[in-house]
């Protein structure tokens, strides 16, 4: 069979599975044995997600769910990658932020919102300050490690060639490390969007999708529920995969540098 | 996934210098957090915020120690660790045998992987108001979600680790007359044994961080989330701190010696990553 039949069989199964679930879901839904209240059928779900998404409440919603992530993520980003690079470079700065870093990091970004809330109060500050406390790890351990292993046989070559330090670093280090970078990017943003949806349930604010999948739940909205966790899978899976995917395209995959990144 | 495995496999090769060297290294890991803890008396003791917001480090040393002899701290730090254990089991159990499946079945893939894809990017916390209504507020629905949040890592990992085997080991083994079983056993367990372990690893990592936003949610009556979130309520900022420092040594404990360990007596003794 060609590759391409294969992957048509593929495609028309996992439509079928969908369906299936989809199916089993309705009945079980429809067949009363549960309250409709906690299993709305996929019709309501369909119809929350649209009225929400038609009278734009749900649009501000993820508006400023994806600012505050935005917002958080490019903190991080802004802070840990020269933060990386200094620790990569410098022996000295290394020493003194490894054993913070790491211990840290085991430390769950939820377990600090109760502390923040008291700190910062309810609303953005603190919203941004766990999602950037979530997604400064990774991208810090990533720079940190791309940059250490970059391939010393480039750095000298380089160096040998009569590259200077700064076009050492822009046109050797840099890219070497890209890999590791980008592929901390898109770790902590997946963290960052973790924790902005834990975030905006516990502090509590008054926007954002995580607030309206709680303040559903206090009300027994479970189609809201639903279409919110929908949105979310959405705007997920379109950072990850688009945004990030297409960032790898154009950098790395370009310079042909996955192959390392992954070996 | 990969990208995770890398991570890890770079900061093996920090390795551990010799003996001589070691009192200096302690005193260096040391130092970074006198300097942060010296300056955290100095504005906590500077009365820049109020002392109920910004405690000093004895009062958070006192309520800690206070806290663990009258036993609550401890009972606390054993009801997350028992919820962890058992979701992340069920996480395991279920994880690894859809991992497996999938990657040995065809059919198992078609059936699976849209409904894995589909429910994997949604954060874990987003499921957390569902489950409460569906299962109830407590132990019950804390534990599932934990287990659900957690699975799906190992079930990606334990995919692609089973379809990493490489073909030349699975058709000697055949050639050499293994049967199904031992070739399942033998050699296709152990070929995808590091990838499962780094699943497990994410899997479990995941688990914890949910765990402590659950408890905060599920108002569960122990639990270290549900004691900083309780400390809260009383401006009890001290036992917070504390909580906080429990929960950051658990999760290093767990990192750095369960798995460690594990991965040393498996795939490194194998050869199948050097340490």
């Amino acid at each position: 069979m060609t590759e391409n039949g294969q992957s048509l069989r593929s495609m028309m199964r996992a439509t079928i599975t969908l369906a299936v679930a989809a199916a089993a879901y309705e009945a079980l839904a429809r067949s009363g044995y549960f309250a409709p209240a906690l299993l709305p059928t996929l019709g309501n779900v369909a119809h929350a997600l649209f009225a929400s998404l038609a009278d734009g409440t749900m649009i501000e919603h993820a508006a400023f769910t994806l600012y505050r992530v935005l917002f958080g993520f490019c903190l991080a980003v802004v802070v840990g990658i020269p933060l990386g690079i200094l620790m990569a470079r410098f022996q000295r700065i290394e020493h003194f932020f490894l054993p913070l870093v790491s211990a840290l990091m085991p430390i769950p970004s939820f377990a600090l919102v109760p502390l923040f809330m008291l700190w910062f109060g309810i609303g953005n500050l603190t919203t941004v300050l766990i999602v950037f406390y979530a997604a400064t790890f990774p991208m810090v351990f990533n720079t940190w490690s791309g940059v250490r292993s970059v391939n010393p046989l480039w750095l000298r070559a380089a160096g040998a060639m009569g590259a200077d330090e700064n076009s050492l670093f822009w046109k050797v280090i840099i890219p070497g490390a890209s890999p590791f970078i980008i592929t901390g990017m898109r770790q902590s943003f997946l963290r960052a969007w973790i924790a902005v949806v834990g975030a905006e349930m516990i502090a509590a604010s008054d926007w954002g999708l995580g607030w309206v999948i709680f303040d559903a739940k206090e009300f027994l909205n479970t189609d809201v529920m639903l279409a919110a966790l929908i949105v979310i899978g959405c705007i997920g899976y379109v950072f990850e995969r688009l945004v990030f995917g297409s960032v790898e395209k154009a950098t790395v995959q370009r310079w042909g540098m996955t192959r390392a990144a992954k070996g | 996934m990969q990208e995770a495995a890398t991570t890890i496999a770079v900061d093996r090769t920090l390795g551990r210098p010799p003996g001589g060297e070691r009192l200096r290294l302690i005193a260096r890991n040391v130092f970074p957090f006198v300097v942060v803890g010296g300056i955290w008396e100095i504005i906590a003791w500077a009365n820049m915020f109020p002392r109920r917001l910004f405690p000093t480090l004895e009062e958070v040393a006192s309520s800690f120690v206070q806290l663990t002899i009258s036993g609550i701290l401890p009972h606390h730090a054993i009801d997350t660790v028992v919820r962890l254990l058992s979701g992340f089991t069920l996480a395991g159990i279920f994880g690894v045998t859809i991992g497996v499946l999938m990657a040995r079945s065809r059919r198992a893939e078609d059936i699976f992987l849209p409904l894995v894809s589909i429910c994997a990017p949604i954060p874990g916390l987003a499921y957390a108001p569902l489950f409460l209504l569906w299962f109830g507020l407590g132990n019950l629905s804390s534990v599932l979600l934990v287990g659900f949040v957690s699975a799906f890592p190992i079930i990606f990992n334990s995919w692609t680790g089973v379809k990493a085997v490489k073909e030349i080991w699975v058709r000697s083994a055949q050639s050499m007359g293994a049967d199904d079983r031992r070739l399942f056993s033998h050699v296709i367990l152990p070929g995808a044994l590091p990838y499962i372990l780094t699943g497990m690893r994410l899997g479990l990592a995941q688990a914890w961080r949910i765990l402590v936003a659950v408890e905060m949610l599920a108002a569960v009556p122990w639990g270290l989330g549900w004691m900083i979130f309780g400390a809260r309520k009383f401006l009890n900022t001290d036992v917070m701190m504390a909580g906080i420092v429990v929960i950051a040594v658990i999760g290093l404990v767990l990192e750095k010696f369960v798995f460690r360990k594990i991965e040393d007596y498996t795939v490194v003794r194998w050869g199948m990553i050097t340490s």
